[in-house]
């Protein structure tokens, strides 16, 4: 582990330097001297066998920012539990030292200015050095690498190869395993032409044929590694037709169907399966409730809903475990299996400080490679951010203002909706917008800016029925995006209220009149499910919007208000 | 599934024979329901356990939403499963249908697809050749859907 005091002399550098305006290189410099390869992979093996978890990666393969949410709650029984702890809240919980590196990994505490300290995270060729020397220290044989899903997906360079960079560099990596969700937004003929080009399992227990209802994915795979026999059940993102497009993958239906996974871990049982594990695109909530109601899961390796904690929660004898998102993090969990039993675990979730971590080379080059023929569009400069750029949060954040912004003015419309996805990468004040940057927020494969009329009530359907998704008091009944973000408009929520109850106080901020549920409203949005959506792309909208506003500057976001 | 085409073209004939007995009515309201139940059981309170409902959480498509039901039950001459009904308590007509066994199926279970308007209770109701009556209801939710992810 670090030592708290190397943390604190870091800290306290950087906020002298940054009360005199001289953050920079030098306090960038003393946070690195804090820090060592050796100290960020260091830990105390135990047992015979490794579990590497990475998820969520969003097509990421260079180092990014992400900040992590401010706002992340919990409804019902989850209130006030991981990973519906943030900012000092989750310092103390974890007893992590403020300004450390871990409160800059892990939380949005004074967030800027240790983000110029500590530096980018992540990048595929950091996150390959770290596989690889967890593979050297274990021993390949003992070590299992798993991929969450919600890889392909996320970059320019990602979209317009639909996919295809993110499978070059993963696969040079070798993992054993991946389950998916937005992979599917390639649509059914690409994923099966990907899948095709994996040398590993694509595992969805609960991807079903949707015409004859018959199991469509290989569910489970037995490895041996570390002398126990090993099964891995992959579990896609269940919402997948619900909260992407349906039309695109006619011939799939998914689902919990939770059912299943206790049919597949007899299986497992029957065929003399040591550990159990799940590799799973549900949503952190979901696996916990899944955990509490399916026994025999040993371990559950989570995604989707972008949660990064530092310590397993333990669900009826199951450990769950969360490892972040787009590169910041790789999970490293040891166990120990006797007896056919798992009898021990040790478990560190390795924060990917680019400017720590050796780039690995081979898969620096294959990265270079992959980008090569994109380099001079990503590059291109559109703008500069006065204002710290993130999108994760319950309700709001300071991409999607400007997205809104941008749709409200380009589009001329009253009202902007923007979806409430967690991909998407940080910038922070003074950086330059660039293409690859904007993209990193919007890059998808339905991305039509659609400008249509909605009746209020049309408008308050949608807040309430996205609301619900969120903040469901079932988790089962939960979708893992956060709200869907509003421009144009203000309004109340109260999440623990009942779906068609949360949402009062709408207003439309132009005029500060209530929205009337009889008038029509010209309203801008993009990402819809529905087939046949016309308007531009949504990132040539931004672009264009930056380009007339070179430096973006936001207000504090003050339309969504908080109640109960 | 242990219908052979016959049984199942008896079945949805049965199904609009209970149809066309069902209040005509634009919305149904919980009491409806509860009526079609107590018709259906003989006005004994169904117990819960022993049938199996299974339906997604929330409908991929409003339009046709898989629903399957199983009933334990050891499938012998005295002692089976005679009947299910489905029903869909916020249809504009909640009775959807109601399957007959024997004990020659040899399992009761069946599977259809049903179309549900808005999010709302399924229910699933079994009859015993006994007289005793078992209940599941699960709540399926029908969203807008689009902002997820």
């Amino acid at each position: 582990m670090f030592s708290r005091r190397e943390f604190l002399m870091a800290a306290t550098a950087t906020s002298a330097l940054l009360g005199s305006g001289m953050a920079g290189s030098w306090s960038r410099l003393m946070a690195q001297q804090a820090l060592s390869e050796d100290q960020l992979l260091q830990m105390d093996p135990k047992g015979q066998l490794t579990l590497i978890h990475i998820t969520d990666i969003h097509a990421q393969l260079k180092p990014i920012y992400f900040r992590e949410p401010s706002i992340n709650l919990g409804i019902g029984d989850v209130a006030g539990k991981p990973p519906h702890v943030t900012g000092a809240d989750f310092l103390k919980l974890y007893n992590i030292e403020p300004g450390s590196p871990d409160a800059y990994a892990l939380t949005s505490e004074d967030y800027v200015a240790l983000a110029q300290s500590y530096g980018k995270m992540g990048g595929m060729d950091r996150v390959a050095t770290v596989i690889k020397r967890i593979r050297a220290e274990r021993g390949a044989d003992n070590v299992l690498l798993l991929d969450g899903g919600d890889t392909w997906q996320g970059s320019y360079t990602s979209n317009v190869t639909q996919g295809q960079d993110m499978v070059t560099v993963m696969n040079s990596l070798s993992p054993d395993a991946m389950t998916g969700h937005w992979e599917f937004t390639y649509g059914t003929d690409r994923v099966q032409e990907l899948i095709d080009e994996l040398p590993f399992a694509f595992l969805g227990s609960n991807i079903y044929d949707s015409e004859w209802d018959e199991p469509a994915f290989e569910a489970w795979k037995m490895f041996e590694r570390g002398g126990a026999k090993v099964a891995v059940i992959g579990q896609a993102f269940p919402y997948t037709p619900i909260a992407n497009p349906r039309w695109m993958i006619p011939g799939w239906s998914f689902g919990i169907r939770e059912e299943d996974i206790a049919k597949h871990v007899g299986e497992a049982q029957d065929a003399g399966a040591d550990l159990i594990v799940l590799l799973s695109h549900n949503g952190f909530d979901v696996d916990r409730k899944l955990a509490s109601r399916v026994d025999g899961i040993d371990v559950i390796l989570t995604g989707h809903t972008h949660d990064a904690l530092p310590e397993p929660v333990i669900v009826n004898d199951t450990l769950v475990i969360a490892s972040g998102s787009n590169g910041k993090f790789v999970s490293r969990l040891d166990l120990d299996i006797r007896d056919g039993k798992l009898a021990g675990y040790a478990y560190r979730l390795i924060p990917v400080f680019s400017d720590v971590i050796t780039p690995d080379e081979d898969m620096a080059t294959l990265i270079d490679e992959v980008r090569a023929p994109f380099e001079s569009d990503l590059s291109r400069v559109l703008g500069k951010t006065e204002s710290l750029l993130y999108r994760r949060g319950n309700f709001n954040g300071t991409f999607d203002d400007l997205i809104c912004q941008a749709l409200l003015e380009e589009r001329d419309a009253e009202i902007a909706l923007s979806p409430g996805f967690r991909w998407g990468t940080s910038l922070l004040p003074g950086q330059e917008i660039t293409f690859e940057d904007l993209h990193n927020a919007c890059a998808m494969t339905y991305p039509a800016a659609y400008r249509s009329a909605m009746t209020g009530q049309v408008l308050k359907d949608i807040l309430e029925d996205v609301g619900d998704n969120l903040f469901n008091k079932d988790p089962y009944y939960q979708q893992g995006g956060d709200m869907v973000r509003v421009g144009g408009m203000g309004y109340t929520i109260d999440p623990d209220k009942d779906i068609g109850e949360r949402i009062s106080g709408m207003t439309l901020l132009a005029t500060g009149e209530a929205i009337d549920p009889a008038r029509e409203y010209v309203v801008a949005g993009w990402a819809s499910v529905n087939e046949g959506t016309e308007g531009p792309p949504i990132w040539d909208v931004v672009e264009n919007h930056i380009t007339k506003n070179p430096v973006v500057k936001l207000s504090d976001n003050q339309s969504v208000t908080l109640a109960g | 599934m242990t219908f052979n085409r016959r049984q199942v073209f008896g079945l949805t004939a049965g199904a609009a024979a209970f149809l066309a007995v069902a209040p005509r009515i634009s919305f149904a309201a919980t009491e409806d329901t509860e009526a079609a139940i107590k018709a259906f059981t003989g006005g004994a309170e169904p117990v819960e356990g022993t049938i199996t409902l299974d339906t997604p959480e929330i409908a991929e498509n409003g339009n046709t939403v898989p629903v399957g039901v199983s009933v334990e039950s050891p499938m012998t001459a005295d002692n089976y499963v005679e009947s299910v009904l489905i029903l869909a308590e916020g249809n504009p007509s909640p009775a959807v249908a109601t399957f007959h066994f024997t004990a020659l199926s040899g399992a009761a279970e069946a599977k259809t697809r049903i179309r549900l308007a808005k999010t709302q209770n399924v229910i699933a109701v079994a009859k015993m050749n006994d007289g005793s009556t078992f209940i599941d209801r699960k709540e399926v939710k029908v969203t807008i859907g689009g902002c997820g992810g």
